[in-house]
């Protein structure tokens, strides 16, 4: 069973008041508690079950403007003391910086909103595993699907939000996530994908067999790649991987990139980034939404932000510190994005697959090839050829790079937006960049 | 004795009971448990940015029977927990029967010391230290535009009681030492970033002004990133430099010849044991042994003392790395590779330090005879698809190579190759083999573990570089 508020309130009170005895100005404390259990199978066999059941503790104590944290999983008073004693030691000797505070009174939440993230049915393993029964004989009805590999996981969160300015905050939240990975092989060569779903409620959950379909569908598509020669052409982003963009974005106008000088958007504020048909939000308040947020991780009030419209770079993503550095006001964006997404493009998948004779269609990128400091990109990838508006033959082997400043200049939205995960865009293409193969 | 129990309403013998009762009827398991302490203390722009000190402990109990593992953890070490968790995992294995194995090798050597790294140095220290990093850095001029600088240490106390009271114990120190500079210069900014470490204490990595080398070295990264170009795209000769660029050899192959996936039949190795898959001259082994070492270990997390697996000899398939479970299902030894994240999380077979051998040719043979390709000497992170045997590094320092001779340095670009094939593509094999500088974390099914690397410089016929020019 998950803790209730009154149970962490008292270990949030209790670190807030120890803190302030030996000699803290400010305190600021979260205590979680989550409950996972996860049951996996494979080959239509139980593979593993899990259960877990944590507690941690984050403590930041200030003295003045020196400022020093502590992390703890035990949550036994006698344990708390000690580190809250070990916490304070450190503040005192930590130098300070004046941009160290908690945030500004009038920008704490005021009231709690139930955005509709706690769904409290749990949903037992033994019904876990007649869901992935399900998912893993649709994956495997082809004989060209070699493996397969399902699992469920229940998770149960509920924390506090605390500090010494009397702010005190917080609320359950549950996820539920299905997933499943096919492996096919065709001539001795096997390929791997997967499909995955997420939910805040459980009748929200896709179905078993539609997870199970699509992985398997994926993994025999890709059957057989070829590595195609080195060119320009434009990229079509498949929308499992077109949020990456977003995420990028997001690294890119961070107040702690923008103060520290490390962004290739850096002095891009009220500039033109995008084309001007995109409109870029990130919006926290939407009803059992994955990303759903009432207060962002110093508790102050967050809410809807256009990052970008009509291309224009409006608001960067800042919370207390940094935005003090900026001489700007936090936007309740501790801790980074809540619900970002593209807003719609006009044209449909298909009218995009046809607006040039050839593309080449990505469904996977590997590697970490994004630097956010001058905005070179360069990833493994995988994928199909589109010819005629046709997904012709799976490509594998291959490197795309670019620029993300070009990059952000050239895309095109579909308009299939999807709400799948917290970070969501359409399908996107992006008029020529460097792919490397052969 | 145990010093889990100490401040808890369980003690020692009633948790073994519980222990035993509980994996009667299983293959394999045991009660893992942890005490981690940890911290890290950051400079950025200029000020002390953060100080952090985690406590973390917990239990992980496992019980094992044919291919089905059960798993329950909790940072609440008491007798009710331990019961429920008990309770969960014969829940889980009720239909299964299976014989305990109680066997597991024993150890007397250790690899390293049981140090606290956290406080053998002095918090005072500590930022005098990281102040000085950013003074020294700060002191070559206005071209540095960003100082970043960290300490991360760890000591970690497990424990693990396996079935008929065996108790097994370990203590682990780890340290990590970071610098990373941004440079600007003619409005073009690029970063070199720099680190040690391994399982002894700071000092032992920082004393006598060594931490100056480090700044020097992440300075002249980001140096020679300033005059880069753009990389080259297309299939071309890739020399790699000795040390650190051993991540090759970790994302191409050594994720490939873990048990797990071998047993499971998703590795694109699993059924070439025995075969040519590289060049003659190629020798891979992956130690858990070698003194104080980021990615050695005296027992690994289920009690098994590491050793020294030979992976591929003289380019035939040798061993796959195991944990007590696939070794069990695939009718062979634990090689000593069952590591978990913490007690959170369950036992997988990993990598420790992953080296390849020496051979016998010098680096300026190699790049002689290239007429046109490039010259990695450092690398970021890189991944791999084990299915598809696909994998890729960004390089972080890379040269062109024309005419025999080494050119303009080149933008990070992503190098993509193909794991069963790229071993086979090693022409030359240098004979200059170093160990990575202690920096490495591997990650795998969401769990990150400390490793190392290490090779010679080696020539590769044909890779794939992703860059941007054609």
């Amino acid at each position: 069973m998950i803790k209730d508020q009154e149970f962490l309130k008292d270990i949030a009170s209790f670190c807030i008041e120890n803190s302030k005895k030996l000699g803290a100005t400010d305190v600021g404390v979260k205590v979680i508690h989550s409950v996972s259990e996860n049951v996996s199978f494979r080959n239509k066999k139980l593979d593993e079950s899990n259960r877990a059941d944590s507690f941690a503790v984050n403590l930041t104590t200030y003295i003045e403007k020196k400022k020093s944290s502590i992390n703890s999983s035990d949550l036994s008073k006698s344990n708390l003391e000690k580190l809250i004693e070990r916490c304070i030691d450190a503040t005192k000797i930590t130098p300070s910086d004046e941009n160290n505070s908690l945030p500004d009174k009038d920008l704490m939440s005021k009231e709690i909103r139930d955005l509709n993230l706690y769904d409290e049915t749990h949903y037992p393993n033994n019904k876990k595993i007649e869901f992935l029964k399900k998912v893993e004989e649709t994956a495997s009805t082809d004989e060209k699907i070699v493996n397969t590999e399902a699992g469920f996981t229940e998770n149960k969160n509920n924390f506090i939000l605390a500090n010494s300015n009397g702010f005190l905050g917080g609320y359950k939240t549950s996820n539920f996530s299905s997933s499943c990975v096919a492996v096919s092989r065709i001539n001795g060569a096997m390929e791997r994908d997967y499909e995955f779903g997420s939910t805040r409620f459980l009748q929200n959950m896709m179905k078993p067999e539609e997870i199970g379909k699509i992985a398997a569908d994926k993994a025999i598509k890709k059957l057989g790649p070829k590595k195609i020669k080195s060119e320009k052409i434009g990229v079509i982003f498949d929308k499992r991987i077109s949020k990456g963009i977003l995420s990028t974005l997001a690294s890119a106008i961070s107040a702690s990139a923008i103060a520290r000088g490390t962004s290739f958007l850096k002095d891009q504020i009220n500039s033109e980034v995008f084309p001007n048909s995109i409109n870029i939000i990130d919006d926290p308040k939407i009803e059992k939404g994955l990303g759903s947020q009432n207060f962002d991780s110093e508790g102050v009030e967050t809410n809807s932000l256009k990052l970008v419209e009509n291309g224009i770079l409006k608001n960067y993503l800042i919370d207390t510190y940094y935005g003090k550095k900026l001489n700007l006001k936090s936007n309740g964006r501790s801790g980074g994005t809540t619900n970002l997404y593209f807003e719609n493009g006009t044209l449909s998948f298909k009218d995009l697959l046809n607006s040039e004779k050839k593309f080449l269609y990505i469904t996977e990128t590997i590697g970490h090839g994004g630097n956010i400091i001058t905005g070179d990109y360069s990833v493994g990838a995988s994928g199909f050829m589109v010819e005629d508006g046709e997904l012709t033959y799976p490509v594998s082997e291959i490197t795309i790079a670019g620029n993300f400043k070009e990059m952000f200049k050239n895309i095109t939205l579909a308009n299939d937006l999807e709400m799948k995960y917290s970070t969501n865009a359409p399908t996107l293409l992006i008029n020529q960049m460097t792919v490397a193969g052969k | 004795m145990s010093n889990f129990f100490k401040e808890t309403d369980i003690d020692t013998s009633q948790a073994e009971a519980i222990v035993t009762e509980t994996l009667k009827h299983c293959d394999d398991g045991e009660l893992y448990l942890e005490n981690h302490k940890s911290e890290s203390i950051v400079l950025d722009d200029n000020k002390i940015k953060s100080s952090t000190y985690n406590s973390d402990q917990g239990y992980g109990f496992r019980a094992v029977t044919g291919e089905v593992v059960a798993y329950s953890h909790s940072n609440d070490i008491s007798k009710e927990s331990l019961r429920k968790s008990s309770e969960n995992l014969k829940d889980t294995l009720k239909s299964k029967k299976g014989t305990y194995n109680h066997e597991i090798p024993k150890t007397n050597s250790k690899y390293y010391e049981n140090i606290n790294p956290i406080e053998s140095k002095t918090f005072d220290s500590k930022i005098d230290l990281l102040n000085s990093v950013n003074n020294y850095l700060r002191s070559k001029g206005s071209i540095v535009n960003q100082v970043t600088a960290n300490f991360l240490g760890e000591h970690k106390s497990i424990e693990i009681i396996r079935s008929d009271n065996q108790v097994l114990k370990d203590d682990r120190p780890l340290v990590r030492f970071n610098v990373s500079v941004v440079l600007e210069k003619d409005g073009k900014k690029e970063t070199g970033v720099y680190g040690v470490g391994g399982r002894q204490s700071y000092d032992d990595y920082l004393k006598d002004g060594s931490w100056k080398d480090v700044c020097d070295e992440a300075f002249r990264i980001a140096n020679v990133n300033l005059e880069s170009k753009q990389a080259p795209a297309g299939e071309m000769k890739v020399v790699l430099g000795p040390g650190w660029p051993a991540i090759l050899i970790h994302e191409a192959i050594g994720h490939g010849l873990e048990g797990d996936f071998n047993r499971k039949k998703t590795s694109a190795f699993h059924n070439l044991m025995g075969q040519q898959v590289a060049s003659e001259g190629v020798t891979i082994v992956d130690d858990g042994t070698l003194h104080q070492r980021r990615g050695s270990l005296t027992i690994d997390d289920e009690g098994t003392p590491t050793e020294n697996t030979v992976l591929i000899e003289n380019g035939i398939l040798k061993n796959y790395m195991q944990d007590r479970l696939n070794a069990r299902l695939m009718g062979t030894k634990s090689t000593g590779s069952g590591r978990r994240e913490s007690y959170k999380h369950v036992v997988l077979p990993r990598m420790r330090n992953t080296m390849m051998l020496s051979g016998k040719y010098s680096q300026d043979e190699m790049i002689s005879s290239v007429d046109k390709g490039i010259f990695a000497v450092s690398f970021g992170g890189g991944q791999v698809d084990i299915t598809s045997g696909k994998f890729v590094f960004n390089c972080t320092e890379a040269y062109e190579i024309n005419n025999g001779k080494i050119g303009s340095p080149i933008k990070g670009a992503t190098l993509i190759g193909d794991g069963p094939s790229i071993l086979k593509e090693v022409s030359l094999v240098g004979n200059d083999m170093k160990l990575d500088p202690g920096i490495g974390t591997c990650g795998k099914a969401g769990q990150g573990v400390p490793v190392g690397v290490a090779q010679p410089s080696i020539l590769i016929n044909k890779m794939t570089v992703g860059g941007t020019k054609l």
